[in-house]
């Protein structure tokens, strides 16, 4: 029975995210909508964090970069098929990666961290300085994708109950894909990597393609948080792709507990969180967030996950090892 | 583009180039010395543009600001290495990461408090506030020269510093084997002290100079981290005199490139990077 402890929360968390529409607050169903594509995002940067120990410093790269692809393949006044954007922004996010990898996958530890950090500023300027995608004021998505399909309209994304159940299903999609991807033998050689990677070519693999194929996933799943993004708010500015993003969503993914895809998503939840309760303390609101970050960084090592580990030790007078 | 124009774009990236080193020179050996990865290093440059600010408003000359902003770096770069980064040194990077992510938040903020969020000019002092003539059309202004000179001699006394006294000793020491450094009596946590103070100090510094070119503004620290990362990671972790030339290289291809390129201008000194990683992983010069 208490193996299915865990199956049965994860079943209730997703039943109340799908009646949540009922309590009829179109504010919060967007914000528990926002939330839930942060958690996405931030799942696909545990891929890389928490399972294959790639410390990634520019992943709000791949988010942008499949926001602008739905931006820029919607025509101004006529909407794009939901049919091919969708898969097109997955696609070409997934491909950035794979060239951004390329290089960034020659480097290791602080290295990886900056380089990574400097390609995803270099995707930023290119959107912010160059005509490719309207500057720094960015582009309105003045329709959203249309999901005609073989002549019949299964749902309707201007609707934002359905747009919201979309978001929800990408988010049970994505989580059941990357649970079958680290069950894999493909997962255990990332899981290697992570612990020995240098047993790992001693045995015999290639870790590089592994890593690389690993990052290419992630800027991919990475890709349809953005897109759901660019869906749910109909704008996008160079901004998605900004550092401060990439440092949010690594953010996330330490304040869940790395290696967890659940808490990933618990971390998105904290996150935003945070972020509505400070600002309505006060609009200098980063302040209280920066202070929580370093300070539970000085008396809080290894993160919230760590917490019932050391409280456990505490009670027991087990001493932390 | 004709002589004159050349030679004025040439002395601008070597004035930004020299800049940029002052700022990365501290971010690597805090890198190299420390193994620490530092986000907050730009916020550095930022504090010291708004001091250069803030105490040439007071006191109506820059001069007197940079000559009590040293100082005052001095003390806050050791302060916040007893307070904070002394505890990170046995961390792994991620936790770095996100200290120094947070003390930005928290830097940026204060700003905002303290100073404002518009954009704010600082005078040029009247001595260095000429032009030099090259042409009928054409001029250079002193000041960006007293920059580079200020930056070079800087540049020479770093280097003196590291290779020539007993302090540059223990530091190089200390960046092998901190364990063997303390075991030979030497306290290696005054040594990491004065290290962090001294890469805090350079990049203040850095800052009040350009204040007066780029005027300060909400932000200004994001840009130069990011660009001074792109430097340290063609130079070398850890080396300074890669990162003189890698500093050089991109202001260079920086200045260059808003000329000739400028719709890519943003992106061109990151093409640069890869194309350092392409042939050389570890930077250009990683020692062995």
């Amino acid at each position: 029975m208490s193996k299915h402890i865990p199956l049965i929360l994860k079943l209730i968390a997703l039943g109340g995210l799908l009646a949540f529409p009922m309590a009829d607050s179109p504010f919060y169903t967007e914000l528990v909508a926002k939330t839930v594509l942060f958690g996405i995002f931030a799942m696909s940067l545990d891929l890389l964090v928490g399972f294959t120990g790639l410390v990634s410093l520019g992943h709000a790269a791949y988010f942008g970069i499949a926001a602008y692809t739905v931006a820029l393949m919607t025509p101004k006044y006529e909407a794009a098929s939901f049919w091919t954007t969708f898969p097109s922004a997955i696609g070409i996010s997934a491909a950035a990666a794979l060239v951004v990898g390329i290089f960034v996958l020659r480097t290791k530890g602080i290295y990886f961290i900056m380089v990574t950090l400097a390609f995803a500023q270099m995707v930023f300027y290119l959107f912010h300085d160059t005509a490719l995608g309207g500057g720094s004021d960015g582009i309105y998505l003045n329709l959203k994708p249309d999901t005609t399909l073989f002549g019949g309209k299964p749902f309707d994304l201007d609707n934002p109950f359905h747009l919201y159940y979309l978001i929800i299903a990408t988010l049970v999609v994505v989580y059941l894909f990357l649970k079958l991807l680290l069950r894999s033998p493909f997962g255990k050689v990332l899981v290697g990597i992570k612990s020995n990677e240098h047993r790992m070519k001693s045995m015999g693999y290639r870790t590089f393609g592994y890593k690389l194929a690993a990052f290419s996933i992630a800027g991919g799943l990475a890709g349809a948080a953005g897109y759901l993004y660019a869906v749910l708010f109909g704008f996008v500015t160079p901004e998605l792709m900004s550092w401060h993003q990439s440092g949010n969503v690594l953010l996330m993914v330490i304040l869940g507990g790395m290696g967890n895809l659940v808490g990933a998503l618990l971390g998105a939840l904290a996150f935003v969180a945070m972020q509505e309760v400070f600002s309505t303390w006060t609009k200098h609101w980063q302040l209280v967030m920066g202070s929580v970050i370093v300070l539970s960084v000085l008396f809080l090592p290894g993160g919230l996950s760590a917490v019932p580990r050391r409280l456990k030790a505490a009670l027991t007078g087990g001493g932390e090892k | 583009m004709d002589f004159y124009s050349f030679l004025i774009q040439v002395l601008n990236s070597v004035q930004y180039g020299l800049l940029l080193f002052l700022v990365a020179s501290g971010l690597t050996l805090v890198f190299g010395i420390m193994g620490i990865i530092n986000l907050a290093h730009g916020a550095f440059y930022m504090v010291g543009a708004y001091m250069a600010f803030a105490l040439s408003s007071l006191t109506g000359n820059l001069f007197t600001a940079i000559l009590l902003g040293i100082p005052l770096s001095l003390v806050f770069g050791a302060f916040l290495e007893w307070a904070l980064f002394s505890h990170l040194y046995k961390r792994d990077h991620l936790e770095q990461v996100l200290l120094t992510y947070g003390l930005i938040l928290i830097f940026e903020e204060l700003r905002s408090l303290l100073v404002d969020d518009e954009v704010h000019g600082v005078a040029i002092p009247d001595v260095f506030s000429a032009s030099i003539a090259l042409n009928d059309t054409l001029s250079y202004p002193v000041y960006r020269l007293v920059i580079s000179a200020v930056c070079i001699v800087l540049a020479i006394g770093l280097y003196f510093l590291i290779q020539r006294t007993r302090l540059g000793m223990m530091i190089r020491a200390g960046s092998h084997d901190r364990d063997m450094v303390q075991s030979l009596g030497i306290n290696i946590n005054l040594i990491y002290r004065t290290v962090f103070a001294l890469g805090v100090t350079l990049a203040a510094f850095a800052g009040m100079l350009a204040a007066p070119i780029s005027s300060v503004f909400p932000g200004m620290g994001g840009g130069v981290l990011i660009i001074s990362f792109v430097i340290v990671v063609i130079g070398g972790i850890g080396s300074v005199w890669g990162a003189l030339f890698a500093a050089l290289l991109v202001g260079f291809a920086d200045t260059f490139g808003k000329v000739l390129l400028p719709d890519f201008a943003g992106a061109i000194v990151y093409v640069l990077m890869a194309a350092v990683l392409l042939w050389r992983p570890e930077g250009i010069f990683k020692k062995g």
